[in-house]
């Protein structure tokens, strides 16, 4: 399979860049925010998602979805971050999806999302850095399970309609196993969400669950097990994460390098400086490998290769490392508009910043990769 | 099963029937690496073997057609042969700028005839090139160069010097810039290919800070090139350079990329340093170094695979290889700095059978180089913003 999108997924791209573009620019995310919208996204838009078939892109073709892959959803996830519209694809759409994929759990939850009426938020992270330690517990009672603890930087955890919670059923925080997955609706007695507004101004909720019931039929997969549909939402979220990324990082390089070609100083264009010109060259270079990168995980997810995990790892870190550098460099060549509220490049330092942060930031995931190499 | 399944499990076959097992450790230095050509001397029976058989299937230069000694495959089956070949960690059969540089432009621009002639010579290792490009006067300015190419009805004469030959003293032909007309800069250049053992040409190495002496200067004094032995048109050489220079950037690029069988970096660094008790590089600090370098190199090596994917289908944008080529060479130069770091004293012995002739310590110099040999780093970057971001000049 070679590197680059085929003609499908390039038509694909056409149609979302065309479609995100013209219903959710930046001034739809910037509307939403002076608006002090308590969602944090449109749900209209959500429904319009849902009719032109993206909220099933990864649904299997016999489950009612459209049976693409992380390529295609990856694709859109792009523009949604080259736009920075405010949407739960991310949670919903793929690592929801992901997670529920196979289990006895897709039948329930997966036509709720398909028709744009189900959100879906991951209750996974319980510290401000994303760990792979699960502390919550999850005891057995009466017929099902009794949750307790607390989860940070949930997305969308105050709105969503279905919450996927890691918690321990067995073992001690730092072991792999001993861990379950569950499928916990919204609304369930003793589950506070307590939504705070981010640099980005996007939501996202503290739960606090104090001894939360729920059936033993909210388990995704097998209890104990929960490692194997967890690991599948991370590599899903992880991908998911780089293509937006890949957007912001993109989004804010074409509008800085615009900026070079209009912006007089010395009464000359900005852009025939040398020195910003090697830097925007450089700039290009590392957004083209990151680019290159995210294309590789997202194949290698696609064939269920065993290397598919190392790519992901070096996926998320590299889209971090070229995006923070293209936000910061919009800034810094854009110069004191660039500062301004009114300005827009703003917003992609604040949304990398975020996205930088979720399912593991650079250093968490080069570390990831020299555990793997041994060292 | 496809039609790429069969010859994937015909290629794995016939590699593991054929390519011997001391072709599939990494090179140990550069006597061990195969350049063919007139004064070539194998280093060992498997290297000739591995050659031959090679050749013979036409995989030294897979893609190129069977007419001048290619394998005529398909893109699709080129990038399969290649990945079974790292699968099993062959090496290289053959090495040549005829194969990365000249071979394509020939492809491109050159006679039938000279089709014919040169390019199955190549691909069978036979003839060994050298680039005559760079001048002591032009260097990243290289349009500015002054070799003169006299018209003489059926041939040239060539005077002049070039300079950072790469192999001129081991190379049997050149391919070479000559300047045939005085009042157009560009436009007054033409590209000519002569035996390096015609009267008149001399070669004398350039001592490196590495040790080494790659390089050479090149002396042309009254060298006759028959006119037949121009590629394209006479005064239009800037073309086929230009094109010829892209792939140059692609093989330099390369250079960023891990080489196969193990990792010299990780593994020197765990030797020196050592593991702590968690299993992790007892010195933190080196360790994030070569853990942040490794994302680059790895997310490189996605890049590479991309940029050789969409170049073979035309996707490419022209300008890319200048994007390869300072981003690869950039990273090569890390490379080396941490393996430097990570080796410690051990990385410093200059001469000493344990640290193979000093190969870390002479490498280490030698890719300070590459971000000025084929374009320096600063060139690329201006080819990026003018040509890929059409940034005003």
């Amino acid at each position: 399979m070679p590197l680059y999108l085929d003609d499908d997924q390039t038509a694909l791209q056409d149609t979302i860049r065309d479609f995100v573009a013209e219903h959710a620019p930046v001034s739809h995310m910037r509307a939403l925010r002076d608006a002090d919208d308590k969602t944090g996204f449109s749900r209209d838009l959500w429904k319009q998602f849902a009719e032109m078939g993206f909220t099933g892109i990864l649904v299997g073709e016999d489950q009612g979805g459209l049976g693409l892959g992380h390529v295609e959803a990856g694709v859109v996830l792009e523009e949604i971050g080259r736009n920075l519209s405010p949407s739960p694809f991310l949670s919903t759409a793929v690592a929801a999806v992901e997670a529920l994929k196979g289990t006895g759990q897709a039948e329930r939850w997966f036509p709720g999302i398909i028709a744009g009426e189900t959100v879906a938020a991951l209750a996974i992270d319980e510290g401000a850095k994303h760990r792979d330690t699960v502390a919550m517990k999850a005891e057995r009672s009466g017929n099902g399970f009794k949750l307790t603890g607390a989860k940070r930087f949930v997305t969308h955890g105050h709105t969503a309609d279905l919450i996927i919670v890691a918690a321990r059923t067995g073992g001690s925080d730092n072991d792999t196993d001993g861990i379950t997955l569950f499928a916990v609706p919204k609304d369930t007695a003793g589950l506070t969400a307590n939504a705070e507004r981010l640099a980005d101004s996007s939501l996202a909720a503290r739960l606090e669950f104090e001894g939360v019931e729920v059936d033993a039929d909210a388990v995704i997969g097998e209890v104990d097990a929960g490692r194997t549909p967890l690991d599948r939402l991370l590599r899903a979220g992880r991908t998911g994460a780089s293509a937006e990324l890949l957007g912001v990082g993109g989004g804010a390089m074409n509008m800085t390098v615009g900026y070079m070609k209009q912006r007089k100083q010395f009464g000359t264009l900005i852009g025939s400086f040398q020195a910003l010109q090697h830097r925007a060259a450089h700039l290009y270079s590392e957004m083209e490998v990151a680019r290159a990168a995210v294309l590789k995980a997202q194949q290698l997810l696609d064939q269920g290769s065993e290397r598919a995990d190392e790519a992901v790892s070096v996926a998320k870190a590299m889209t971090t490392l070229a995006t923070t550098l293209s936000v910061q460099e919009g800034i810094q060549m854009h110069g004191g508009i660039g500062m301004t509220d009114e300005y827009d490049i703003g917003f992609y330092m604040k949304r990398a910043r975020v996205l930088a942060e979720m399912f593991g930031d650079a250093n968490f995931h080069a570390d990831r990769l020299a555990i793997a190499a041994g060292y | 099963m496809t039609d790429l399944d069969t010859f994937r499990t015909e290629t794995r076959a016939w590699l593991a029937e054929n390519c011997p097992p001391e072709m599939r450790k990494p090179v140990r230095s550069e006597d061990d690496v195969c350049w063919g050509g007139r004064q070539f001397k194998p280093s060992s029976p498997a290297q000739k073997e591995w050659l031959d058989k090679m050749a013979a299937k036409g995989w030294t230069v897979p893609d190129w057609p069977k007419a001048y000694g290619g394998g005529g495959l398909s893109p699709a089956e080129t990038k399969i042969l290649r990945e079974e070949m790292a699968a099993i960690k062959a090496r290289n059969p053959l090495n040549s700028f005829g194969i990365s540089m000249l071979g394509p432009a020939l492809l491109k621009y050159g006679t039938e005839e000279q089709k014919l002639d040169h390019l199955t010579k190549i691909a069978r290792g036979e003839i060994r090139w050298c680039q005559g490009y760079s001048e002591p006067n032009a260097g990243s300015d290289l349009a500015g160069l002054a070799t003169s190419a006299e018209d003489k009805s059926d041939h040239y004469l060539v005077n002049g010097q070039k300079v950072w030959t790469s192999y001129a003293d081991k190379a049997d032909w050149i391919f070479c810039l000559v300047r045939t007309d005085k009042t157009s800069k560009q436009g007054g250049i033409s590209f000519v290919l002569f035996d390096m053992a015609s009267p008149g040409v001399s070669t004398k190495p350039i001592l490196l800070i590495s040790g080494n002496s790659p390089f050479c200067e090149t002396f042309f004094d009254n060298v006759k090139v028959p006119k037949v032995n121009r590629v394209y048109e006479e005064n239009k050489g800037w073309d086929v350079a230009k094109y010829l220079l892209g792939h140059e950037r692609e093989m330099i690029s390369g250079m960023g990329l891990a080489s196969s069988g193990g990792n010299p970096l990780i593994d020197g660094a765990i030797a020196t340093v050592g593991l702590g008790h968690d299993g992790r590089l007892a010195d933190p600090l080196l360790r994030a170094s070569i853990a942040m370098f490794e994302v680059r190199a790895k997310a490189f090596g996605a890049m590479s695979e991309r940029f050789i994917d969409e170049l073979k289908a035309g996707k490419a944008h022209p300008a890319q290889p200048s994007m390869m080529k300072y981003y690869g060479t950039e990273l090569n130069k890390s490379r080396y700095e941490l393996m430097m770091a990570a080796g410690g004293s051990d990385a410093l012995e200059w001469d000493s059978e344990r640290s193979r002739g000093g190969a870390i310590p002479r490498s280490w110099l030698r890719t300070k180089a590459n971000s000025i040999e084929g374009g320096t780093s600063e060139i690329q970057l201006n080819i990026i913003a003018k040509r890929i971001l059409e940034l005003p000049a």
